[in-house]
Parts: structure tokens; sequence; C-alpha cells
């Protein structure tokens, strides 16, 4: 892809993002960061896409983390956003 | 095999990367309701799943155990972290998470260029550029949040420390960060350069959070938070995948527009909570001259809220901290059952993180319908008879130069309050001194159980 094409898709996900974000009241503000923090551990994709043609231990070893690390945020931010949010209820 | 090309086929691949960041927008979408937010999270997290499984079907991605290896790491810590965390201790929790998230953008930037560098040089500017960018953001991000993290967890004090010339030495910092960015983009091929990049943007992430206060709190980790995903933006500029380039933004987004949120609660720009030194900084010595507050007793309080039609309940980080979220509730059970209409006025800023009141409130079985927001709150309170303000300050604080929520326009005020001290923004309150307002001193929890029973003997 060109970086042309990658700036419009860069600028349109940001006024969406803008868009659907500000709709997001107070009340939900805590659980909307959980699931952004969950959000960005899609970096674990680059460490999906560089660790098959990387060599050398190092190089290795440190994707390993950085996939370990995009884990965390993803398995760890989804739930405890649903933690949270289940605990909002409405008057019985 | 027919099956096994269609499944590796770059454009299916491609395609589930739209489908996988069309969930994570409606699941964004969803959140703009407590009734639809559980789902909104699932389908954000359905959306996930179908990236990274994408992802996997890519014919160059190999290594599978070690993939296996860095999943069942982060599996085994996020999990038990996840179910474990207290909700007071949410704060914490993202900005650990935010720096995890920086962390690994950092680590991956860095092996794409030993990478490049391994492979004939320098990669095209098209990808240094973000991967140069990314570099850099989530280095800060890692470290400024580990640093949040600290503070928040009272490992690091939480009052802002700062060096003499701090601002100096950050724009220095900055300089030789983007110095050495701009000599590899403008050729050079020198791994040294790159680590030179990632430790100057490592001290800058210190440099930057040490100095900010508990009090702006909030807003840090929201910019952190946005810190983060626009540098996994960067990082899916630089390897070409949309899912990563949508999703990074989508929370750099957020995190935006948290940070602004966060600073016009407190009527403060950006660039003044950055220039640090706020929190805990005492302006004015709470020196109450010959002006007398007026203290109450429980059994008092106990009449006028029993007796009230519409109570306002105005809770601040103080009754988090005095784990009084359940005793208030209760309290708030009993009132109802008098017929007095009972509901909570959140500060946007209440708490150490955006809507962490709210949570802690949920927590306690508040129902939502009762959560109010500050705007919503404001026109109703001079037809409220009595405002309960608890182990709040700056936020009813006439005198804090921001927004706040106008408890003295209520019938009566009564502040529970554990001494006449001065909140974070070392401001005396004149609320305390109005004649409409009552102080009862004590610890929030002890006092609420005190005033709960006597409305339970009335």
């Amino acid at each position: 892809m060109d970086l042309v094409t990658e700036l419009t898709i860069l600028v349109l996900a940001a006024f969406v993002g803008f868009e659907v974000i500000s709709k997001v009241p107070n009340t939900l503000h805590t659980p909307l960061m959980s699931a952004t923090n969950a959000i960005h551990g899609i970096v674990l994709l680059g460490g999906l896409l560089l660790i098959g043609e990387a060599t050398g231990f190092l190089d290795e070893l440190l994707l390993v983390i950085a996939i370990a690390f995009g884990t965390i945020n993803i398995v760890g931010g989804f739930l405890v956003t649903d933690r949270m949010l289940e605990m909002f209820r409405k008057r019985d | 095999m027919y099956t096994a090309s269609f499944l590796t086929d770059p454009d299916f691949i491609r395609i589930l990367y739209i489908v996988a960041f069309s969930c994570f927008i409606v699941g964004l979408r969803l959140l703009n309701h407590p009734r639809t937010a559980r789902k909104g999270n699932m389908i954000a997290a359905v959306g996930m799943a179908i990236a990274v499984i994408a992802t996997l079907m890519w014919d160059f991605v190999g290594d599978y155990w070690l993939i296996a290896i860095g999943i069942a790491i982060g599996t085994a810590v996020g999990i038990p972290a996840a179910r474990s965390v207290k909700m007071t201790a949410m704060p914490q929790m993202v900005a650990l998470f935010n720096g995890v998230g920086g962390g690994a953008v950092a680590l991956i930037s860095f092996v794409e260029y030993r990478e490049a560098l391994d492979h004939g040089g320098n990669p095209a500017l098209e990808q240094l550029i973000p991967i140069l960018f990314a570099a850099i953001v989530g280095s800060i991000s890692f470290w400024g949040s580990n640093i949040a993290f600290g503070k928040l967890q009272e490992i690091i004090p939480g009052r802002p420390i700062q060096l003499p010339g701090q601002q100096f030495i950050n724009i220095g910092l900055l300089l030789v960060a983007v110095g050495c960015a701009v000599a590899i983009a403008a050729g050079t091929e020198e791994q040294l350069l790159f680590i030179v990049i990632l430790l100057s943007a490592a001290l800058l992430g210190n440099m930057f959070v040490l100095p900010i206060g508990g009090a702006d709190m909030p807003v840090v980790i929201s910019l952190l938070n946005a810190f983060t995903g626009l540098s996994a933006a960067a990082a899916g500029m630089a390897l070409d995948n949309v899912a990563l380039i949508v999703g990074g933004m989508l929370v750099g987004a957020s995190g935006s527009i948290l940070t602004r949120l966060m600073a016009d609660a407190m009527n403060r720009s950006i660039a003044n909570i950055m220039v640090g030194g706020f929190g805990g900084v005492t302006i004015a010595a709470g020196d109450a001259g010959d002006k007398t507050a007026r203290s109450t007793d429980a059994a008092s309080v106990a009449m006028q809220l029993a007796y009230a039609r519409k109570v306002v309940v105005t809770p601040g980080y103080g009754l988090a901290v005095a784990q009084a979220q359940h005793t208030v509730r209760e309290l708030a059970d009993e009132l109802e059952k008098r017929g007095v209409e009972v509901s909570y006025a959140i500060h946007p800023v209440a708490g150490r993180m955006p809507g962490h009141m709210n949570v802690l409130l949920a927590e306690a079985d508040v129902p939502y319908e009762q959560l109010k927001e500050m705007d919503d709150v404001n026109p109703e309170l001079p037809q409220t008879d009595v405002a309960l303000v608890i182990g709040a300050n700056d936020t009813v604080n006439p005198e804090a130069g921001m927004p706040i929520i106008e408890v003295g326009k209520a019938g009566q005020v009564v502040v529970l309050k554990r001494s006449m001290n001065t909140g974070f923004a070392g401001i005396d309150n004149p609320l305390f001194y109005n004649e409409n307002t009552a102080l009862l001193f004590g610890d929030a929890k002890e006092s609420v159980a005190a005033v709960l029973a006597e409305v339970k003997d009335l």
C-alpha cells in the first residue's frame, strides 16, 4: 500500500474515532479506556508479522516479549472491561 | 489445494481485517450506553480474535511455537491481573496496560529496523518514518506509563518531583530523539542511533510524568493512552497493516478526546499540565481567618436527609480512599425507602482516571440511572434540598478555578470531611463557610455509618 492510501485510512479512522467516542458518556469513560487498552493490544499483529522472518536470538526474544505484551493488553483489557461493565446495572 | 490457497489469499486476509476493524468501531459505538456496553466490548473482542487469526494465515508468518510462547505468557499474566484487580486500582491497571502497549510498539519498531539493516539497509522512507515515530512515541508511552503506575501505586511519591531546568532537559531529550531520527531518515544506517532514540525517549517519558501531581493523573493517563494508540497506528503504517492502523488510530482518538475533556474539566490547558508542578503545591495555607465553619453531628444530618425530598450525593476520591461506597449506597437505599429521591453528582475528574467514580459506585450496586454528570446535575441543584458532599473538595470549590458541581445552590449542604485541610489545589474552600453549609468531621465511612444508624432509628 502506498503512503497516501495509508494516510487516507488513518485520517478517516481518526474522524470515525472522534465521532463514535465523543458519544460515550462520562459514566463509561473508565471502561472505554480499558476497552481501548485492549484494542491497542492489536500491536500483537506487528509481532506476528515479523517473527517468521526474524533471524537471531535477540530479535526473536524481543518479538516474543512484544507478543506477550500485546496479549496482556488484549486478554487483560477485554476481561477487565467486561468485569466492570457487568457491574453497571439498572435499578431493579 | 484449493481451500488452502483461498485461506492464504492476501485479499481474503485483508477482507478479514476490514471485518475486524468494523467490529472495533461497532463495539466502541455500543459503549455509548451502559445497557449495550457489555455487548460492545464482546464485539470488539471478537474483532480482535478475527484480526489475530487472519494474521496467522499469512504464508510468511512462522515460528508458531515462539508465537505460542508469547501468547501463553501474555495470557498467564493478563487473566489473573484482570480478574483480581480491585476497582480502586483501575487507574494503575490502565496505566500499566498503556505502558505494555507502548513497550510492544517500541520493541516491534526496533526489530523491524534491525531486520531491515540485515537485509541491505534502511527501509524506504514511507516505512522508515512511521518506524521512527513509533519508536519515539512508544518508548515515551512505556516509560511514562510505568512512572504513572508507580505514582498511583505509591511506589514513587505522588507529589510532583521536579529537577531544576526540567523544561530544558525535556526539550533537549526530545531534540536528541528527533535529531537522531532525522539523521537515520536522511540515510545514516546505524543501529546505535536507533538505540539512542529509544533511550532518550525513555528518559523523556520518565521526566515528563515525574513532575505531575496526583490530581492531574486523569489527564496523564488519557494522554499516555492516546500516545500508545498513535504509536500503534504508526507501527501499522510501517507494516502495511490496515487493522493495526485503524485500531491504533481509534485508540489515539479516544485518548485525545479524554485528555481534552479532563483538561477542560479542570479548566487548564494540556500544556499547562505538562509543565507540571500543580498537584500538591500549597498555594494558600488554608487559613480560615475570621471565618467560621459550622460543624454538625450525625443525628442532625440524619434528620436533614430523612425529611428531604431530593438529596444529591457528591462523592470525591476521599470516598474511595475511605472505602465508603457500600455504606453510602445503604444510606441511599434507606432514604429511598422513606421516599427521598437520591442521585449522585459525579465530576469528570472525581477519582484518579476518567469516569473512575462511576465504576466505584457501580461496584457498590448503585444503579446507573442515579449516576449523573456534572452538566446534567447542576441545573437541578437549586431544587435540591440537601447536597451531601463526601470526600470531595476541589470539585465543589467555587474558588478552584474550574467547572464545579455547584452544591452551594442546594438548600442545605452537608460536607463530610476528615479535617479542615485544603484539597489538591491547595485553595481554601469558601463553600465551607457558607451559612447553609454544615461540616461533619471524621472518617467518611464512619460518618456515613453513623448517619445511616441515625436514619434507621428515626
